[in-house]
């Protein structure tokens, strides 16, 4: 079970409070937990990763265990705590404009 | 009884105003979509109660969102309302969200360039929905005018979209050009007598007509005159900002250009300027009285450095012979003070038998006049920057 931490917005959008927890088969990294997410939550498609491109959204960032991901490759595999439930991925909205 | 509801776009949600046919007391719903930029949001006017709207985030892109009860609820149309948007294995999906450029050579051999701000080609990416015009004949057929400029139909209620490429594809693309709010397709006509006929307009690259539901396009710009490009007289280029047509006489257009008020007798094939004594002849807005075809209203803007009514005084200016002679309406509209801009998609008219007119400006008032013009009051004074005002009128 990966914990996914989502920005305000997205949280309305998918109609959520708080964490979201995905399960994830096979190797735990920002491609498949996005996999996931979006399987469960269809609505978000589209909103983190472009739907053509499928590149990271330019405002958006990932961040792991106090680390950013936002620009390494998508399916490296993201750090064990990440992966067996013990830290959350953050997806995290730029603070820009008002 | 008669009635009227303002559906209001603005910079952080929509809101909804409602009022009996004498519109002077208003219940005001909102924010929906809270945060969330809301560029348009349009009623069918073959089922009053679908209403489509653009919700749009720098941040996290488009979602086209949907209500089917006359906006008290709303869902993404790629999403049952009986589902629940949460539970996994429900299997809806975000469809309604894409809008992918159609590159394939029986789209119309559509191009994947057009001109940039600093004049080299850049690629077409799409940014946001400006624009959705419900069909005039069937509640699921719904139009999209999109940034980067391109039209696109859904017929299935707005869960998939299809690019209605032969306007992007139809020759002229690489001179088409981003203005200053970005290369956006932000008007759609739909013709109600020729069910054919639709009439865009893209900023900066001037208006387009097909005469086959939108398979073909050809520019209608002949008569336009822009000084701040190469050619002031080019076929493209022009910075057209919004067009209204008299419904009642099809065939009759107006437009507000970047600069210039101007007129059409022949569905586009030719215009002339019509503004008259203007003040300025800058602006955004431009509709038309819905029971006189030669009545229209504009909001002149001091210029295209400086986006607010001269003097600091609103004013809305009516002429009542389709242009050239205008008369000023200020009564109940700030008089001093007033440096608000009006977007081009934030002015709207009812359709009762004495004819209502609306605006809401980037201070976040809309106002209305309920006796077309003379007299004018707000509904709501403090919403965020309203992007658009749309009006459905029940009788």
């Amino acid at each position: 079970m990966v914990r996914v931490e989502l920005p305000a917005h997205l949280r309305a959008l998918a109609r959520v409070k708080g964490e979201v927890t995905v399960e994830v088969a096979g190797t735990v990294s920002i491609l498949s937990v996005l996999d996931a997410l979006e399987k469960k939550y269809p609505m978000l498609e589209g909103t983190i990763r472009d739907h053509g491109t499928r590149a990271r959204r330019p405002f958006l960032r990932f961040f792991a265990c106090s680390e950013d991901w936002s620009h390494d490759p998508l399916d490296k595999p993201l750090p064990e705590e990440v992966a067996n439930g013990n830290e959350p991925l953050l997806v995290v909205g730029a603070i820009a404009g008002g | 009884m008669s009635g009227v509801r303002v559906l209001v776009g603005t910079k952080k949600g929509a809101f909804i105003l409602t009022s009996d046919g004498k519109r002077e007391k208003w219940d005001v719903s909102g924010p929906h979509f809270a945060g969330w930029e809301m560029y348009h949001l349009k009623g069918s006017s073959v089922d009053p109660n679908r209403i489509y709207a653009s919700q749009t985030s720098g941040w996290f892109g488009q979602i086209i969102q949907r209500s089917d009860d006359g906006g008290k609820t709303w869902f993404q149309p790629g999403t049952p309302p009986s589902e629940s948007t949460t539970a996994p294995g429900g299997s809806p999906k975000g469809e309604s969200n894409k809008f992918v450029y159609n590159t394939s050579a029986d789209g119309g051999a559509p191009l994947t360039t057009h001109q940039f701000y600093d004049g080299s080609q850049h690629p077409w990416e799409f940014k946001r929905v400006w624009h959705l015009e419900p069909s005039l004949t069937d509640p699921d057929t719904v139009y999209a005018g999109v940034e980067d400029a391109a039209l696109f139909i859904s017929k299935d209620g707005g869960k998939t979209w299809d690019e209605l490429s032969g306007l992007r594809g139809h020759g002229t693309g690489p001179q088409w050009q981003p203005g200053a709010g970005g290369m956006c397709l932000h008007t759609i006509v739909l013709d109600p007598v020729n069910k054919n006929r639709i009439f865009i307009a893209i900023s900066a690259a001037g208006a387009f007509r097909s005469d086959d539901e939108g398979k073909t396009w050809k520019p209608i710009n002949k008569g336009l005159k822009s000084q701040y490009i190469p050619n002031p007289e080019a076929e493209v280029g022009h910075c057209v900002h919004r067009i209204a047509q008299a419904k009642q006489k099809p065939n009759l257009l107006y437009m507000q250009k970047h600069w210039d008020v101007m007129r059409s007798f022949d569905a586009g094939d030719s215009w002339t300027e019509v503004s008259g004594n203007l003040p300025t002849d800058f602006g955004f807005v431009i509709d038309v009285h819905a029971h006189e075809p030669e009545t229209i209203y504009v909001v002149p803007i001091k210029s295209d450095g400086e986006h607010y009514p001269l003097d600091g005084k609103l004013r809305v200016y009516r002429s009542k012979s389709g242009g050239n002679e205008w008369q000023e309406l200020t009564k109940g509209l700030p008089q001093s003070n007033c440096f608000v801009n009006v977007l081009r998609d934030s002015m709207s008219v009812d359709s009762l038998d004495k004819c209502g007119v609306y605006f809401g400006t980037t201070g976040g008032q809309v106002y209305c006049s309920a006796d077309a013009g003379d007299t004018w009051a707000p509904i709501v004074r403090d919403l965020p920057a309203v992007y658009s005002v749309e009006v459905q009128t029940f009788v």
